[in-house]
């Protein structure tokens, strides 16, 4: 671990406040970069300057505006939870993703993208997917803008994620399961950079995660930002003020950066992010990236990665397909270098435990992904008694019915 | 002060090229498809190839086809390691006459540890890395490390890359430019249509006064070889190698058919 000294710690954090990250290389601190095959760097400089020009564009703004307001649903609501106040003597808040259109935040990344690819003159787009909800979110996207889109999905994730397969090819996508690597999201992306590097031009590469080579994260985060802006004016108007604590799962880290971002300024706000504990501590039984693993360099971005002493790439365990993943988005692992953003992990019985709980208190059946932020979000009540606390609700849970009826449900039914 | 060792990698292709034959740059995967047959297979290599870049497996290998896929999962399967490999090149009996590269995307690399990797790798009689996941932009600490060391960094330009951004590249290339013959994964056969001759004229050009040009990915057949005589100093072959080595097959016997006249 890269170790920095308090008042560095506190520059660092102003400057990230100041909005300087990521800077002219494309770096959140030492974190970020481009590291890509020579063949995509003029596909990147292109994707930069069009990022650039039209996420200020007052037109692309007003378009995407429309688009999120009148097809997304957006602002989704803030849900009040009295019944896990009341267990977890707290305050809860759940932000409502499960709501948005196609039943999850990645939708917020797609049709900003889809969008862009438009602008930029593409002439199909291809995505990567892990649970499936960035597969479908692409595939509903770029039919509503009009491009065709090709996804790539590990066989495993095809299997356990069935519902969404279907979903995608009825959006009008092609699936391209993916048997190379692990079979899961990491050789989704290999995949999917695989064919973009066949067609720099034409191709446009819609990446879900706040992962990959600069300036994908910059822009993941920009187009998720929506997430954290609606929670925090919703809180001050609903609640009555800014919460104690925000809590967000994190997988590549897209939710959890769209919501952790507007609240970063407010240093007095907790923020937690909690990784996929899966079965155990050790590698190859969890996706806890930050809690477990070391820089490196993996699909464009120096970051933090759960590998071996020989820098090989290691295969991850966790049950929810859209934590599975051995990377971090770069800014994550420099809000955990300058202290910010406090990171966490929950196993896969933890979660699922959690996951029963929010249905039966609150009538919300959330995604598996989601539910590991909840333990977090318990465990942070526990030790502050009364305190207000928002969790991100990233995704609803009926994509993950085939694994909760071989877990939860097994001998109920 | 004696010249860098990276040298010695432009030296043998533009030796051979000089001949009117184009050099031949060869790729193997250490340790595939046998841990036990690699310096074996080195050793054949090495003496039909003018210079031989060496495959150090990764796990997630994002700008190679399925051969080279196929090649790294094997040889991580094997259990081959960068440290394995550099000790297994210092114990070879009889150093090869060609130069030696190593082939790496930049994971492992910073695994080894870039203060440690430059003279481990020149005491193993490696002159030279080609990283394909490491952009110009990116390279100037491995870039540094190596050159203390006399060791050199190839870069790599495509048929994308504009003529302002090629120049810079071809003139930043140690040891040679590879010049990556089309958009695209290793592995997948390409014809060499003028468009891609064009190109390859045009690195040649951008690299005139410094290290040779050698055209690489999807180069299987005497045929291609052919098309790319007098236009490049030299052509990589891998993928077609790597297949060859796992049928078991001669792969001097094959090196040696891609430069025969017809």
């Amino acid at each position: 671990m890269i170790e920095t000294r308090f008042e560095d710690r506190m520059a660092l954090l102003e400057a990230e406040i100041a909005g300087r990250f990521p800077d002219a290389r494309g770096r959140f601190g030492p974190y970020g970069g481009r590291y890509v095959p020579e063949t995509l760097v003029p596909a990147l400089d292109r994707l930069e300057e069009g990022v650039r020009r039209w996420l200020a564009d007052p037109q692309f703004q007003a378009e995407l505006g429309a688009q999120l307001n009148t097809w997304v649903g957006r602002p989704t609501p803030l849900t009040h939870a009295p019944t896990l106040s009341a267990r977890w003597n707290a305050s809860v808040w759940l932000k409502r993703e499960d709501l948005a259109h196609t039943g999850a935040h990645k939708i917020n990344n797609a049709i900003g993208q889809a969008l862009l690819a438009k602008r930029l003159g593409a002439k199909r787009v291809v995505a990567e997917t892990g649970a499936g909800q960035h597969g479908v979110a692409s595939a509903a996207a770029c039919a509503r803008v009009g491009l065709p889109c090709t996804v790539y999905m590990g066989a495993v994730d095809c299997e356990r994620q069935a519902p969404n397969v279907g979903r995608m090819k009825l959006l009008g996508a092609t699936v391209v399961p993916v048997t190379s690597g692990d079979q899961t999201l990491r050789a989704a992306v290999d995949e999917a950079l695989r064919d973009w590097v066949s067609d720099p031009d034409g191709t446009y590469y819609l990446l879900g995660s706040a992962i990959g080579p600069h300036p994908y994260p910059y822009l993941v985060r920009e187009l998720q930002s929506a997430i954290g802006r609606e929670t925090r004016a919703q809180m001050l108007a609903q609640a009555g003020g800014l919460p104690d604590a925000v809590v967000a799962c994190v997988g590549g880290g897209s939710n959890s950066i769209g919501m952790f971002h507007p609240f970063v300024a407010d240093t007095g706000v907790e923020l937690i992010g909690v990784e996929a504990g899966g079965r155990g501590s050790a590698l190859g039984d969890n996706s806890a990236t930050l809690s477990f693993g070391r820089p490196g360099v993996l699909q464009g971005a120096y970051s933090i990665l759960l590998q071996d002493d020989n820098g090989q790439i290691q295969e991850t365990h966790s049950v929810s397909a859209g934590l599975d993943y051995p990377g971090v988005g770069p800014e994550h692992s420099f809000l955990m270098s300058i202290g910010r953003v406090r990171y966490e992990y929950a196993t896969d019985d933890e979660s699922l435990e959690a996951l029963a709980e929010c249905c039966e208190a609150e009538g919300i059946l959330s995604a598996i992904e989601t539910s590991h932020a909840y333990v977090g979000a318990r465990k942070y009540a526990s030790r502050r008694p009364g305190a207000r606390i928002v969790i991100c609700l990233s995704g609803r849970g009926d994509k993950d019915m085939p694994t909760l009826q071989r877990t939860l449900l097994k001998g109920k039914l | 002060m004696t010249a860098p060792l990276h040298e010695s990698i432009g030296r043998a292709i533009r030796t051979r090229a000089a001949t009117g034959e184009p050099a031949l740059v060869a790729f193997l995967t250490a340790g595939f498809p046998t841990r036990e047959g690699f310096r074996d297979a080195l050793a054949r290599v090495a003496a039909a190839a003018d210079v031989v870049e060496i495959g150090v497996p990764f796990t997630d290998p994002m700008a190679d086809g399925m051969t080279i896929q196929r090649a790294s999962r094997g040889a991580l399967a094997n259990g081959v390691t960068l440290r394995w490999i550099l000790d297994e090149l210092r114990a070879l009996p009889e150093r090869p006459a060609a130069p030696l590269l190593l082939m790496s995307y930049l994971n492992p690399l910073l695994a080894y540890g870039l203060d440690r990797l430059p003279a481990d790798a020149r005491s193993a009689g490696v002159a030279g890395c080609i990283v394909p996941d490491l952009p110009y932009e990116e390279c100037a600490d491995l870039k540094a490390a190596l050159e203390s060391q006399g060791l050199g960094l190839v870069q790599m330009v495509t048929p994308v890359t504009p003529p302002a951004r090629l120049g810079r590249l071809a003139r930043e290339a140690r040891g040679f430019v590879y010049a990556v013959t089309m958009t695209g994964t290793t592995g997948r056969n390409v014809a060499v249509p003028d468009a891609v001759r064009d190109y390859l004229g045009r690195a040649k050009a951008a690299a005139a006064g410094g290290v040779p040009v050698c055209a690489g990915f999807g180069i299987r057949s005497r045929e291609q070889v052919e098309r790319l005589r007098g236009v490049v100093d030299g052509v990589v072959v891998g993928s077609a190698l790597v297949e060859v080595l796992e049928r078991g097959e001669d792969p001097a016997a094959f090196l040696a058919a891609l430069r025969d006249k017809a």
